[in-house]
């Protein structure tokens, strides 16, 4: 194999696919820096403040989850817990089963996208929509989300203009404010046929028990305006210890995710509807998700479960700007995706395990990352288990480094080495080795100088 | 059900014994992450409100007059209005509104705009805070194109620090930082997508 599956994906994607990926996460990155810079004066210390907060709280998970369960089911929330994808599919199927339910509307749930639940819902005759636009384009396209923020940053309005038109959503029209309308239009009648929410959580407070759900769109407010069930999918690590760590981090993720000071809705849910609020679901459950959670929080990459999923390392990555979402091979893409996904699948780490080699290393991401994850350094421990495991995966395209330690071990070969290598500047190309070959396919390879540096050293010494 | 429960927990502590010390919760101000323009002491929080709600594209007005005129003048006449609210605004709008009281969902689009009363504000980020206890109706104040809330003055906080720790004890709490927005399209900032296309305050002395 010449390539890594990722360059091979990426190589194949059309100009058109490129040119949306790379527009749309620039334009992410550069309202990100101008929202925290202009804001703050320090918004480095806020990171770091943001990331011990997110620490501590995954360091105690054991304190935490049984308080936070206790608060919940104080507030009359019913509380389930789903030890893998399987199992809080089956949770929601039977909650539905149950109220004789067949229709949910959904909002703000990666973790359902995880976990497979619209498919697995299907089978058993149940609707289950998608209601962000983003996401209901990628669920009547028959695709999967490229961006953890912008799903269908890799499509143009000529292209969802003609997914509508085929999908019975009027004539075409690229426009993408009638695009909107369409949706807005097919969508409310959607929520007040549906008789139950499904929702996620950004953060979950230990406190209060206190849910919240932030979305722009409004689209999971709806969903508990309109329905009489809300269940909430969960993963364990969305706990925060208290209500008054959400001011730094609602502060971080707007801020991160889409360069807005505050999210258009904010919304904390701690129990049912209240006793005079017509409107709005009458019983709430919580699905705590494992999933191999608890296995990354075991391992030396629990840094991060600190990820609050706001995006901005994917719009800052040279490579998920060239190589776009779906490279991935997984629900969560980019720099987070390529530790979070190979860590998630458990027992098929070696499938995935080429994603940690998807980095230039440049620390990016950990630049910009709202809780301070240390990206660069999780892809390299990654990097040494894929080895360790001896994955195929992460094996591929690598070249062999035993030539390169046999002469570095040995002085008098690496300066014969040096001398020889000045031949590379005069072979014909087929003839350089296959490293170089690869190399020069998109860029140019420098002049061969090897031992210059040692001549200068010896001259300036001298003097 | 419970078991999955028992090997989730066991599993968590499993994960956690091996560390040798667990991270510190870290020590900090309830508004370390307030915007340093927002906590000038001499602010006019109302004022300061209204600048930030119309940057993000939300309006405010200070008396009903106004409202209703700006309101007819978009040819908005139909809408929903908080039962306990009405009567105080039925003067200030005068002839030519026709107003319902309770928001009927067979009708969901047939309201232009929805009046409900807010639990307060944020000066900070132009939000307005909503719970159940004084929303007359989820529904009202989200389906129409134009929502307005009523808001005391003096119900406006400063930040959201201020409003975290003021949340109280309502189950259902939501701020409103203007309209209903997204850019999934190409990037393209749409307003209105599932819930108001206009945000307005009408701010109460």
């Amino acid at each position: 194999m010449k390539y890594q599956q990722i360059d091979q994906y990426a190589a194949k994607i059309s100009e058109e696919k490129r040119a949306s990926v790379y527009g749309g996460s620039k334009a992410g990155y550069d309202s990100r820096i101008k929202a925290l810079f202009n804001h703050y004066t320090a918004p480095d210390e806020l990171r770091q403040l943001a990331g011990q907060i997110k620490q501590h709280a995954i360091e105690n998970l054991d304190t935490y989850l049984p308080q936070v369960e206790a608060k919940l089911q104080a507030n009359g929330v019913r509380v389930h817990w789903a030890e893998d994808a399987h199992e809080a599919c089956q949770h929601v199927l039977e909650l539905m089963r149950a109220r004789n339910a067949t229709k949910i509307v959904k909002a703000k749930t990666m973790v359902s996208e995880e976990i497979g639940l619209t498919a697995y819902l299907e089978n058993e005759g149940i609707e289950c929509l998608e209601t962000d636009l983003g996401e209901f384009i990628i669920q009547i396209a028959h695709e999967n989300p490229s961006h953890i923020v912008k799903p269908i940053i890799h499509k143009n309005r000529r292209e969802i203009a003609k997914l509508f038109e085929e999908n019975g959503l009027g004539d075409y029209n690229d426009d993408p404010q009638t695009i909107t309308l369409r949706a807005r239009q097919y969508l409310r009648l959607k929520y007040l046929a549906a008789e139950v929410a499904i929702t996620g959580a950004n953060f979950v407070s230990a406190e209060s028990g206190r849910l919240v759900v932030v979305t722009n769109e409004g689209n999971s407010r709806f969903s508990l305006a309109a329905t009489k069930v809300h269940i909430a999918l969960v993963g364990i690590e969305k706990i925060v210890p208290t209500d008054r760590d959400l001011a730094v981090l609602l502060n971080l993720l707007a801020r991160s995710g889409t360069g807005q000071q505050l999210t258009v809705y904010t919304e904390f849910i701690s129990g049912p509807r209240g006793a005079k609020q017509p409107d709005g679901p009458d019983e709430m459950h919580v699905i705590f998700v494992d999933n191999g959670r608890t296995e990354v929080l075991a391992s030396d990459c629990r840094e991060i479960l600190r990820c609050i999923r706001c995006g901005a390392c994917l719009n800052v990555c040279p490579v998920y700007r060239q190589a776009s979402g779906h490279a991935y091979r997984s629900v969560y893409p980019g720099p987070v995706g390529a530790v979070l996904s190979p860590l998630l699948a458990g027992r098929q780490f070696p499938e995935l395990a080429d994603l940690p080699k998807a980095s230039s290393l440049c620390g990016a991401c950990n630049e910009v990352c709202p809780v301070n994850i240390p990206i660069p350094d999780l892809l390299l421990r990654l990097r040494d288990r894929g080895k360790r495991e001896r994955s195929a995966a992460a094996r591929a395209a690598a070249p062999s480094l035993g030539t390169w330690a046999l002469g570095a071990s040995l002085p008098s070969l690496w300066k014969a080495g040096l001398k020889i290598g000045g031949i590379l500047n005069v072979l014909p190309r087929p003839l350089l080795p296959r490293a170089a070959r690869t190399w020069i396919e998109a860029r140019g390879l420098p002049p061969w100088r090897g031992g210059q540096f040692r001549k200068w050293m010896k001259l300036r010494s001298k003097k | 059900m419970n078991l999955s429960r028992e090997k989730i927990i066991s599993r968590v502590r499993a994960a956690l014994a091996p560390l040798k010390a667990r991270a510190a919760y870290p020590v900090f101000p309830d508004n370390v992450a307030t915007m340093p323009a927002s906590v000038t002491p001499t602010v006019d929080i109302s004022r300061l409100f209204k600048e930030r709600l119309q940057l993000v594209n939300g309006l405010s007005f200070d008396d009903a007059t106004s409202l209703a005129a700006w309101l007819k003048a978009k040819g908005y006449v139909h809408g929903y209005c908080d039962p306990l609210l009405w009567p105080r605004l039925s003067t200030a709008f005068g002839a030519g509104f026709s107003i319902e009281t309770v928001f009927d969902r067979k009708h969901v689009d047939d309201y232009q705009f929805g009046i409900t009363r807010a639990a307060g504000a944020i000066a900070e980020t132009g939000s307005l805070v909503l719970n159940d206890a004084t929303t007359a109706s989820r529904l009202g104040a989200l389906a129409p194109w134009v929502h307005i809330a009523v808001v005391a003055a003096k119900q406006i906080f400063p930040d959201v620090a201020t409003a975290l720790t003021s949340l109280g004890d309502d189950p259902n709490i939501i701020w409103c930082t203007g309209p209903s927005k997204t850019a999934d399209v190409e990037g393209i900032l749409i307003q209105g997508v599932h819930g108001p296309g206009e945000q307005i305050a009408l701010i109460e002395e």
